[in-house]
């Protein structure tokens, strides 16, 4: 069981040795390493797990998912470079992604802030106007009458839709970009936080009267905390919408960032640059989507128990 | 205990020729008369059950009293102030306590402090209603950790933290089980006695009503209407056995036609 994981690196990094020959020493080294490593810490887990219960812990349930990721990634080399089963040089092996993502480090990096920093702008931005309008359209039926016409014709238009007018509109690509990201996460955020407001229990505001509530309490602490379950369904669907407008918003007017790093390396027919890209925006959207949930987790603490999703 | 008790005020609850009607669903033109000039008065710090079967507007009423709705007709007064909108001195407790699920046990009780804007002059009472409540190891606790009778324990120190002048109570002990709301009775009666608000309280239980209150009126139903107002004189405590009681008991069922008519 300990030794699954240490078991699978070298039963995937033998599979390099006997099927990749002709790969270049440079990419087997490097390939080499990574597995010396791998295979270190696990050992050294295996062995460090029989002194410590909480790792033992962890172990148990993360040993499973590491050695079938392990085996994946020795599959993937079978499929690449060991029998050339797909086109070259469309679907490099592991080793040549794990070379360009090593050669390219600094410019991957780079790209990788740049995404960061106008995912960010753009989110931030499309969450609030989102709260502010989703709030007063769920609250404020007047406000609901003139503003959910809009928001039903105009919200489900992809954001990536309107990037020709706002190529012409916007003073720079970054900034028609960032606006199109906060398009993107202020439909969802809205619709999903003015349904959660005006869905609150007539029962909590009646409640809330009763202890002697005006408007601001009313509001504040009790249709936006009883909106928050909803809300946060919103920031997830927003966080999604931001990522695909990211990329392609990255990949036409933006001269930085993930995306136009992957279409830039399509261009010279670079596809382990391709790849290793794939690999760093799986890393940093995921991480990006594990905060939010760590978020949720923190904010519905009073919900523990109650619902899963 | 004593500052709390010496803290509140009781005022009478006089309603006068009150009467409430609601459309009818499906027929735009026809209304369903709810209510039909309901008049009485309550003297300061009294305990009166109204009674009557379900759909009779016995929640109607609280609601015009809490000021959750108006009347058509008809005018309700507390001491000598009119009631025209909601307000913290006639606190609402219902069958299901509506604690905040977001807030903790404490943060619930607090409420109303904070909605007035007195949480920082009366902090100090929350750790007393809390004690009078029996809830001081649960102040950190969320609600839906709560059994049914200490979730509305809370609700009932929500309300009480306000001071009300009147608490109105919506059948609050109608969702728990039988041994939970005997102990709830006695502990609401508690409650009162200790601070003489006076209380409103709608059920349907009718050993609950001769238990607790000072009168019983009994409602019924299509239009609302008082149909009696029945003194209990029984001395508290009261024996739920003795023969006065159960001979109230038999009274009452007859008032409401439930008695000697089996074939019905």
């Amino acid at each position: 069981m300990q030794l699954a994981v240490p078991g699978a690196s070298l039963i995937t990094f033998g599979i390099h040795l006997l099927l990749s020959k002709k790969a270049p020493p440079l990419e087997t080294h490097s390939y080499m390493l990574l597995f010396w490593e791998i295979l270190g810490v696990s050992i050294f887990l295996s062995i460090a797990q029989s002194f410590w219960a909480g790792l033992r812990q962890r172990m148990r349930h993360m040993w499973p998912i590491f050695t079938a990721a392990i085996l994946l990634l020795g599959l993937w080399d079978m499929i690449t470079s060991g029998f050339h089963l797909l086109p070259l040089p469309y679907f490099p092996g592991p080793a040549a992604v794990l070379r360009s993502l090593i050669n390219d480090r600094g410019l991957l990096a780079d790209s990788t802030w740049h995404s960061l920093v106008l995912l960010l702008s753009g989110y931030t931005l499309g969450v609030i106007v989102g709260l502010v309008s989703g709030v007063c359209i769920g609250w404020s039926t007047s406000v609901r009458y003139w503003g959910m016409p809009l928001l039903k014709v105009v919200g489900p238009i992809p954001a990536t839709a309107w990037i020709p007018l706002a190529m012409v509109v916007a003073p720079s690509a970054l900034v028609s970009a960032a606006g199109l990201i906060a398009l993107a996460v202020w439909f969802p955020v809205t619709m999903l936080t003015a349904s959660g407001v005006s869905n609150t229990r007539a029962s909590y505001l009646d409640v809330a009267r009763t202890l002697g509530a005006g408007r601001a309490y009313l509001i504040f602490r009790v249709a936006i905390p009883a909106a928050v379950p909803n809300i946060f369904i919103g920031l997830f669907m927003g966080l999604g919408a931001s990522f695909l407008t990211l990329v392609v918003a990255e990949s036409v007017g933006v001269k930085s960032g993930l995306g136009w790093y992957v279409s830039w390396a399509q261009g010279w027919a670079e596809y382990g640059k391709v790849f290793a890209a794939l690999v760093i925006m799986a890393a940093f959207f995921s991480t990006v989507m594990t905060l939010l949930f760590k978020l949720r987790d923190r904010v519905l603490v009073w919900q523990k128990g109650m619902i899963k999703w | 205990m004593v500052a709390i008790a010496t803290a509140t005020e009781a005022s009478s609850l006089r309603i006068a020729d009150l009467s409430k009607s609601f459309a009818v669903p499906g027929d735009p033109y026809a209304r369903q008369l709810a209510l039909d000039g309901i008049s009485f008065l309550l003297a300061a710090g009294e305990l009166v059950s109204l009674i009557g079967p379900s759909g009779c507007g016995k929640s109607t009423l609280l609601r015009l009293i809490a000021g959750l709705d108006s009347p058509d007709s008809g005018e309700l007064f507390v001491g000598s102030e009119a009631i025209i909108s909601p307000s913290a001195e006639r606190g609402l407790v219902f069958q299901d306590p509506n604690l905040f699920p977001w807030l903790t046990v404490r943060r619930n009780i607090e409420a109303g402090l904070v909605a007035r804007g007195v949480l920082r002059e009366k902090r100090h009472e929350v750790e007393e209603f809390m004690r009078l409540v029996g809830l001081e190891g649960f102040a950190n606790a969320y609600p839906h950790h709560l059994s049914g009778g200490m979730a509305q324990r809370v609700a009932l120190a929500r309300a009480l933290i306000n001071h009300p002048k009147v608490l109105l109570l919506d059948e609050p002990l109608g969702a728990l089980d039988a041994f939970t709301r005997m102990r709830m009775q006695d502990e609401v009666l508690r409650l009162w006695q200790a601070r003489r608000t006076t209380m409103f309280l709608v059920t349907h239980d009718i050993d609950e009503a001769i238990y607790m209150s000072d009168r019983i009126m009994i409602m019924t139903p299509r239009p609302g209407r008082i149909d009696q107002i029945i003194p209990i004189t029984l001395d508290r405590p009261r024996d739920r056995s003795s023969s006065d009681f159960l001979r109230l008991r038999s009274d009452i069922l007859e008032l409401l036609h439930f008695a000697g008519s089996p074939n019905e």
